[in-house]
C-alpha cells in the first residue's frame, strides 16, 4: 500500500490534538507514517501510539533554530526520497509555510485550509465565509494538502510503530533568518481554542463583561472565543480572537454572544457543526447562520443556560 | 532603502461570492484593495517616514516604494489607492495567459518581477481575502533565496547594518528573528492602523507612474501560468447547502433553559 506522510505538530514536547486527526485521516488512504522533527523524539513517538501509525521517521537538526523554512527543507528531501501519496499538514500559520515552501521545491501541487481529504485524495474546502464547498484535487508531483484542526475525529488504535531515521541537510538560504528568542503561548487552564470541541464567544455586546461568557464556557468545558470588536477593545487577549484575521475554529458547538455576525467573524466559525447565538438584535447576521438561537440579553440568557447546565449535571 | 509592497486587488469582503468555471466570478462584484495589504503599506511608509531626513515619504526621503501587483487592468484601482497613501510608483502585471492562475504561479511571476528591481525589502500582507491561503510571501521567499520573516506583529529595521528584526506573531506564541537584507517580510493586522490618504495624497497619486508589464516582459513563459498550468484541479464548486432553517425564538424569561434543552437533544451538554 502506498504511503501518506503527516507532520506532527509539538509544542513544548507535547503533540497537538491535530496529530492524531491527520494520522487519522492519512490511514483512511494508504499506510500512515508520521515525521516528527525534533532532536529529542522519542518522548513524542510514544504520544503517537494511541493513534493509527504505521511507521515513524524522525529528523533531528536545528529546526526549532530556523523554523518553517528549514523544516521544508527536511520534508521536501524526505519526499524526494519516499515519493508518498501524499503529505498532510495542519493548517495553521506555520504549516502553510511549511507546505508552501515545501511544493516550491519538489514542484508539487498544494491545496490548504482542506476540511477533509477522501481515499481519492480529493479534497473539500469550504470558502467564501463558507457559502461555497469546492471539491478539489492535486494534479502534479506529491500533493501536499493542509487540513483544518477538528475537521475528523480522531480514531484511537494501539500501534507501537517502527521507528526510522532520516538524515536531512538545511540549505543556507533556510537559515538567513534564525529564532533568537521565542515565548511560548502561556495556556490557561481551558482547551485550546482551536482544539476545543465547544467554543463559547463573546462580542462587543458583552461590554467588556466576559465572565457570563467564562462562566457558561467552564460549564461546558468549553474554550473562549472573541469577536475583533472585543479583543481591540482590549476585553479579551488578541490570542482568543475568531475570525479571518484571528484563529478559525469548527467545533461541533459555537455559541456566540453578543456578536453581530459580520463576514470576517463568520470567515472564522463558519464551518462549526452546531451554531447558536445569542443577541438582542433580532434583525443580526449571526441569526441567520444559527441553529438555534435567541433573541435576548446575554446577561440574562447565559447565566440560566449556565445554571441549568450545572443543575443538570448534579 | 528599496522597499516593494506585493498589492492584491480582492473582490469586496463584505459582497457575495461566487464561483463561475471552477474559479472565482470577479466580473459580477466590486473590487477593491486587499484590506490585509493595506497594513503592508503602512508598515513600509512608517519604515522610510523613520528614516528619512524630511520624515515623510517620497522624494527627498532617500527611499523608494514600489508597488507590485499581478491582476486585471482594473487592478489600477487598487494600486492607485496604495499610491495615495504614500508608495512611489507601482508596476502591475497584466496578461490574458495568466487567468487562473494558483499560488505556484502567482509566486513565479511576483518572484520574477522583483528579481529586476534590487530590492532590500519586500513587504505583503499576510493572506489575500479571496484566495485565503497565506503561502505567497512563503513562496517568494523560497523563490528568491531570501531570508523568510512572515507574520510580523512588529519590525524594526536598521539601514545603516543592512538588518531586519521581526516579532513573528502565531498560534505556537511569539519569535524574535533577525536577517539581513534582503528579505520577505509579511504583517499582520495587528502591526498598524492604516492611514486614510490625505487629499494631496489622492492628487498626488493620479500623476504617481504605474508600469504595465506583459507576462512576456517578466520572463515566464505562457505555459508556467494560467488555468492550464495550475497544479491543482478544482473538480466541482458548490453553494453550500443552506443550513436548515434554525430555531429561533425570543427570550420570555427562559430562554437559558430552552438553549440548554437544545444543546440536551443535541447531545452537546
Ligand atoms: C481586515 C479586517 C479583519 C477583520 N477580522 C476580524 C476577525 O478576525 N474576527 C472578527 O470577529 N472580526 C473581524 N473584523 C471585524 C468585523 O468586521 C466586525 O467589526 C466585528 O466582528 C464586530 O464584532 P462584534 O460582533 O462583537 O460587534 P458588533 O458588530 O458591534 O456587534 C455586537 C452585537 O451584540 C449585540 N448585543 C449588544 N448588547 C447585547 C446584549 N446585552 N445581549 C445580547 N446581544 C447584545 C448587538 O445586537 C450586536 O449584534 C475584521 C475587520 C476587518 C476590516
Ligand atoms: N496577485 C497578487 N499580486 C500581488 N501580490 C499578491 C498577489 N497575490 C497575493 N499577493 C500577496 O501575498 C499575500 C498573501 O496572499 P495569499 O497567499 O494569496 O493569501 C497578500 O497579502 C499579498 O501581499
Amino acid at each position: 500500500m502506498s504511503e501518506v506522510i503527516f507532520l506532527v505538530d509539538h509544542s513544548a514536547g507535547k503533540i497537538t490534538k491535530a496529530a492524531g486527526e491527520l494520522a487519522t485521516y492519512a490511514k483512511s488512504i494508504g499506510d500512515s507514517v508520521a515525521v516528527v522533527f525534533a532532536d529529542n523524539a522519542q518522548p513524542i513517538v510514544d504520544q503517537l501510539n494511541t493513534f493509527p501509525v504505521d511507521k515513524v521517521i524522525t529528523i533531528a537538526g536545528e529546526f526549532d533554530k530556523y523554523g518553517p523554512a528549514a523544516i521544508a527543507d527536511g520534508l521536501a528531501q524526505l519526499l524526494t526520497d519516499r515519493k508518498p501519496a501524499a503529505v498532510l499538514i495542519t493548517s495553521t500559520a506555520n504549516g502553510k509555510e511549511i507546505a508552501a515552501r515545501a511544493s516550491v521545491i519538489t514542484g508539487s501541487g498544494i491545496i490548504t485550509d482542506a476540511v477533509n481529504v477522501d481515499k481519492d485524495l480529493i479534497t473539500t474546502q469550504s470558502v467564501f465565509g463558507g457559502s461555497t464547498t469546492v471539491h478539489a484535487t492535486v494534479t502534479k508531483g506529491v500533493p501536499i494538502i493542509t487540513l483544518r484542526a477538528n475537521s475528523i475525529e480522531a480514531t484511537g488504535a494501539t500501534s507501537s510503530a517502527a521507528v526510522e531515521i532520516f538524515a536531512a541537510t538545511i540549505s543556507e538560504a533556510a537559515k538567513l533568518a534564525p529564532i533568537t528568542s521565542s515565548t511560548p503561548v502561556v495556556k490557561g487552564g481551558r482547551p485550546d481554542l482551536t482544539e476545543a470541541s465547544i467554543v463559547v464567544s463573546g462580542g462587543r455586546g458583552t461590554n467588556g463583561d466576559f465572565k457570563p461568557v467564562e462562566a457558561l464556557a467552564d460549564a461546558l468545558g468549553a474554550a473562549v472565543g472573541a469577536s475583533r470588536a472585543a479583543t481591540d477593545a482590549g476585553w479579551y487577549p488578541h490570542s482568543n480572537q475568531v475570525g479571518q484575521t484571528g484563529k478559525t475554529v469548527s467545533p461541533q458547538l459555537y455559541v456566540a454572544a453578543g456578536i453581530s455576525g459580520a463576514i470576517q467573524h463568520r470567515a472564522g466559525m463558519q464551518t462549526s457543526k452546531t451554531i447558536v447565538a445569542i443577541n438582542k438584535d433580532p434583525e443580526a447576521p449571526i441569526l441567520e447562520i444559527a441553529d438555534f438561537a435567541v433573541v435576548g440579553d446575554l446577561f440574562n440568557v447565559l447565566p440560566q443556560a449556565t445554571a441549568q447546565i450545572i443543575a443538570r449535571k448534579g | 532603502m528599496k522597499i516593494a509592497i506585493c498589492i492584491k486587488q480582492v473582490p469586496d469582503s463584505w459582497a457575495e461570492k461566487k464561483m463561475a468555471g471552477g474559479v472565482l466570478d470577479r466580473a459580477g462584484v466590486d473590487a477593491v484593495l486587499n484590506d490585509l495589504d493595506e497594513y503592508a503599506v503602512e508598515e513600509a511608509l512608517r519604515i522610510v517616514e523613520a528614516n528619512s531626513p524630511t520624515k515623510e515619504a517620497g522624494e527627498g526621503s532617500g527611499h523608494t516604494i514600489t508597488l507590485i501587483s499581478m491582476g486585471p487592468e482594473r487592478a489600477t484601482e487598487a494600486i492607485r489607492k496604495a499610491l495615495s497613501m504614500g508608495a512611489d510608483d507601482a508596476i502591475l502585471v497584466t496578461d490574458p495567459s495568466l487567468a487562473g492562475s494558483d499560488a505556484l504561479a502567482t509566486s513565479l511571476v511576483l518572484s520574477e518581477v522583483i528579481k529586476k528591481g534590487n530590492y532590500d525589502l519586500v513587504l505583503c500582507g499576510t493572506e489575500s481575502t479571496d484566495a485565503r491561503m497565506s503561502v505567497i510571501p512563503a513562496m517568494i521567499s523560497q523563490r528568491l533565496g531570501w531570508a523568510q520573516l512572515t507574520f510580523a506583529g512588529k519590525v524594526a529595521v536598521n539601514p545603516a547594518a543592512n538588518t531586519v528584526e521581526i516579532e513573528r506573531v502565531t498560534e505556537f506564541g511569539n519569535q524574535v528573528m533577525s536577517a539581513k537584507f534582503p528579505a520577505v517580510l509579511s504583517v499582520v493586522e495587528k502591526i498598524n492602523e492604516p492611514r486614510y490618504p490625505s487629499f494631496k495624497g489622492i492628487m498626488a497619486a493620479k500623476k504617481k507612474p504605474i508600469t504595465n508589464m506583459s507576462l512576456a516582459d517578466t520572463g515566464v513563459g505562457s505555459s508556467d501560468v494560467g488555468s492550464a498550468a495550475a497544479w491543482s484541479n478544482v473538480k466541482e464548486a458548490l453553494p453550500r447547502p443552506p443550513r436548515g432553517a434554525g430555531v429561533k425564538l425570543t427570550d420570555e424569561g427562559n430562554g437559558g433553559e430552552k438553549l440548554v434543552e437544545f444543546l440536551v437533544e443535541k447531545r452537546l451538554a
